[in-house]
């Protein structure tokens, strides 16, 4: 059984380097589509048009991508004759629609933030990708980022999912239970506008409409990273001024 | 050691024709036989809802069938039941049931098909008919403290985007517990606590003190309605819906999804798409299974082989992220075939990660086989005896480690399968380890597949023109990660769906959860249900 240790050792470090460095390494990221300048009219109005969410609008030659709305179904991207232009990276946190600020949580927290993960009725995959952070690829423990199981040790509530009927009690307990100062994250494009299942009779359209949330990442589901990102904005570590910025053509 | 079952495909058109003949001696006076439409091979018309219970008794347990599922559909003045059983080696095998909208009562056949139950629990909760006889109705899709009875959300006449008036502010619910023992008492576990990262469900496990006596779930915390909203849908938007109400097993979902419209429009999917198919579900399968290894690890507490598997897993996301655009493979299929081709050097670079994946995987199967602790943490826990895996119908990994050696890529081949060489592993002891071993030699055969994919891909288009402009139905169906995925899809002549159903993997095992569970001790409890490896949300939809 000891031999577990040496090749535990023989591997040697396997974590990214980001923060601190970008990540490069292929299929950490699908990207994401990005606002496109057509030649004509009629190439941004089909790319409106081809989106299943209305995620992107159209102005004369140019489009614009609201990435809350965006599933990721790539229709943009494989579909059209004049693709969307599509960005790499992950440094995509940004704020809800209708806030133009939210404040990171205070120096203390930097270095010790204790997460408590709630699946309102996610597909899966954001939650997945939530997981995926704990192994020694994305090892978020090593920048002080821990998940609880308990919301009374809990400072920030990281949302999955588009909020079922049947998880709007327990997410709401959840969120009660949680000492203050709290702060939520909504990760996913479900848990910032729905996504694919809107809002319905069990179904509430997101994170917002039944928590305060004060960052969001979007994406479906946004990529490891991309919610590492997340948690270094919510941390106070990476600034509010790499977020992404408010003009990109939401309603 | 794992033995293999060879699939030999399409071999069974005797036990068909013995089938029709036995179905004629013993129910000729109250049936009437269809031929075969739209997926299935033979359609069985009934006159008289009262036999049902006995035919599906005389299919499921006389002649080997396999319980597909049950699917409720409400026409404008009849009721439309459809029983599908599948005879293995031939094809699905459809019962109608055809009744007028008045009914409100029907013979439940769980007492003869036990695998039933949740089916008809979920039909009476979202339907509003009642099943006579049936052990246990209500309190299931619709919660109790949020859910005023008498709400039947499937029927035509509830409106999806209706107000949540009806909703109970918070009442408390009774949970129904069984064990009454001094001193017994019920450990409460989720919806949101499990473990730190786990999907909504809830177990009240009861108990008198070390064992587990009773483990049901209390499913649907995920249930967004995705077969109600799916209706009145274009047939391409509710693809979104059947690809994602599920991600990990996303692509055997939307591909089962995308047979069933293809069939409908009665066109078929390009050879090379036909092919590439059979790629990405591999690749799926692949990824999915490691990532259950993982969990496995993960739940004994064995940590560097958990990283190890994880690492493996991480690795399959990102060559199926540069491989095709997405890590859970979203946004492929399409009715037609694929939304996208890939290159000769794709498919190398590919077949590089799922080499390097599936080498991994042998060396973490050589060092877990020399684990002692971890060995005595699975081995003969969690056993699913193969007469309780029959009775439930398991199926997939679960069901193929108690020696149910059903897959419906060689008990009904679709997409192609039956050109490709491959084994299905099966073990006996349907214990934990049994279970571990049929991923492990799964993965194998899936990097298999996925060589002889690329070696034999020829060239042409990815997709063909597909529209639907009359109405009509089909069932669909793909061998999902976690075992057999049925979609029936219904479209109206404008091309909108009609009726949409989903009977997934997770749905039909969870039911057999309770068999694992019970009689063991608390702490096998974590490490049960990482072997059974089940999602809530592919069962909620």
């Amino acid at each position: 059984m000891s031999f577990w240790f040496w090749h535990g050792l023989r591997k040697g470090i396997q974590s990214t380097r980001y923060p601190a460095h970008v990540e490069s390494a292929p299929g950490v990221s699908p990207g994401r589509p990005v606002n496109t300048d057509f030649s004509t009219v009629e190439d941004a109005q089909l790319a409106a048009e081809i989106c299943p969410t209305d995620a992107i609008v159209a102005h004369g030659k140019s489009t614009y991508v609201n990435h809350g709305k965006c599933v990721h179904c790539q229709l943009c991207l494989n579909s059209l004759s004049s693709p969307m232009n599509w960005e790499a990276g992950y440094e995509w946190t940004r704020l809800p629609a209708n806030q133009t600020e939210s404040l990171p949580f205070p120096s203390a927290f930097a270095k010790s933030m204790h997460i408590m993960v709630v699946d309102a009725g996610d597909c899966g995959a954001c939650l997945h990708e939530v997981k995926l952070l704990s192994n020694p690829l994305y090892n978020m423990h090593r920048l002080g980022f821990f998940l609880t199981p308990t919301p009374r040790a809990a400072d920030l509530l990281l949302v999955v999912g588009p909020v079922s009927e049947n998880m709007r009690g327990p997410l709401l307990k959840t969120w009660e239970a949680m000492p203050t100062s709290k702060k939520v994250m909504a990760v996913g494009s479900c848990a910032i506008s729905g996504g694919v299942f809107g809002k319905s009779f069990m179904c509430a359209c997101g994170v917002g409409s039944v928590l305060p949330v004060d960052f969001e990442v979007p994406g479906s589901p946004p990529p490891p990273l991309a919610i590492l990102h997340g948690l270094l904005t919510v941390a106070g570590r990476k600034s509010l001024k790499s977020l992404e910025p408010i003009s990109e053509g939401r309603h | 050691m794992a033995s293999y079952s060879s699939p030999s495909a399409g071999s069974n058109v005797a036990g068909l024709t013995d089938l029709t003949t036995t179905l004629e001696e013993r129910f000729g006076k109250e049936i009437t036989k269809g031929t075969a439409d739209s997926g299935f091979i033979l359609t069985v018309s009934l006159t008289q809802p009262s036999i049902l219970p006995a035919l599906c008794r005389f299919l499921f347990w006389e002649n080997g069938c396999l319980f597909g599922g049950i699917v409720a559909e409400e026409q404008p003045a009849r009721w439309q039941m459809h029983y599908a059983f599948l005879l293995p080696g031939a094809g699905w095998v459809k019962v109608d049931l055809s009744l007028p909208i008045e009914t409100t009562v029907l013979p439940s056949i769980v007492a003869d098909v036990h695998a039933a139950d949740w089916h008809e629990r979920e039909i009476e909760d979202l339907f509003g008919i009642h099943f006579e006889n049936h052990p246990r109705l209500g309190d299931f899709v619709l919660h109790d403290q949020t859910w005023h009875e008498g709400i039947d959300p499937m029927r035509k006449s509830f409106s999806p985007s209706r107000p949540q008036l009806e909703l109970k502010e918070d009442l408390e619910w009774k949970p129904l517990l069984v064990v009454s023992e001094p001193g017994s008492f019920a450990m409460p576990v989720g919806p949101v606590y499990e473990g730190g990262v786990g999907e909504s469900l809830h177990f009240l496990l009861e108990t008198v003190g070390e064992d587990v006596i009773r483990a049901v779930p209390r499913l649907f915390y995920n249930y967004r309605a995705v077969e109600k909203i799916a209706e009145g849908r274009t047939v391409t938007d509710a693809l979104l819906l059947a690809e994602r109400f599920a991600a990990t097993s996303a692509f055997a979902h939307s591909l089962a999804y995308c047979r069933a419209a293809e069939s409908i429009a009665g066109v078929e999917a390009p050879p090379r798409a036909v092919a590439l198919r059979v790629l990405l579900a591999e690749l799926e399968r692949l990824r999915h299974h490691a990532g259950a290894i993982a969990a496995i690890c993960e739940s004994t507490a064995l940590a560097v082989s958990a990283a190890q598997a994880s690492i493996i897993e991480e690795n399959l996301l990102r060559a199926s992220c540069a491989f095709a655009g997405h890590r859970y493979l979203f946004g492929l299929n399409t009715p037609g075939g694929l939304n996208r081709d890939f290159g000769t050097e794709q498919c190398r670079t590919l077949l590089t990660a799922v080499d390097k994946a599936e080498s991994d995987l042998r060396t973490l199967e050589k060092r877990l086989r020399l684990s002692s602790s971890f060995l005595d943490r699975l081995e003969d826990v969690g056993v699913v005896t193969g007469e309780s895996a029959r009775d439930l119908n398991l199926v997939g990994p679960i069901g193929r480690a108690s020696a149910q050696h059903c897959d419906l890529r060689a008990a009904c081949p679709y997409s192609g399968y039956e050109r490709y060489a491959f084994e299905i592993p099966l073990e006996t002891e349907g214990d934990g380890y049994a279970r571990l071993r049929v991923l492990l030699a799964e993965a194998t055969q899936s990097a298999r597949l996925i060589h002889q994919v690329v070696d034999s891909l020829e060239d042409g288009p990815v997709h063909v023109p597909w529209s639907v402009n009359h109405a009509g139905a089909a069932l669909g169906w793909a061998e999902a990660p976690r075992g057999a995925a049925l979609h029936w899809l219904r479209v109206n002549d404008s091309g909108a769906v009609e009726r949409y159903r989903a009977v997934t993997p997770s749905f039909n095992n969870w039911l057999g959860f309770h068999v694992a569970a019970e009689n063991f001790a608390f702490q096998d409890f974590p490490i049960i249900l990482a072997t059974f490896g089940l999602s809530a949300t592919e069962c909620d939809r």
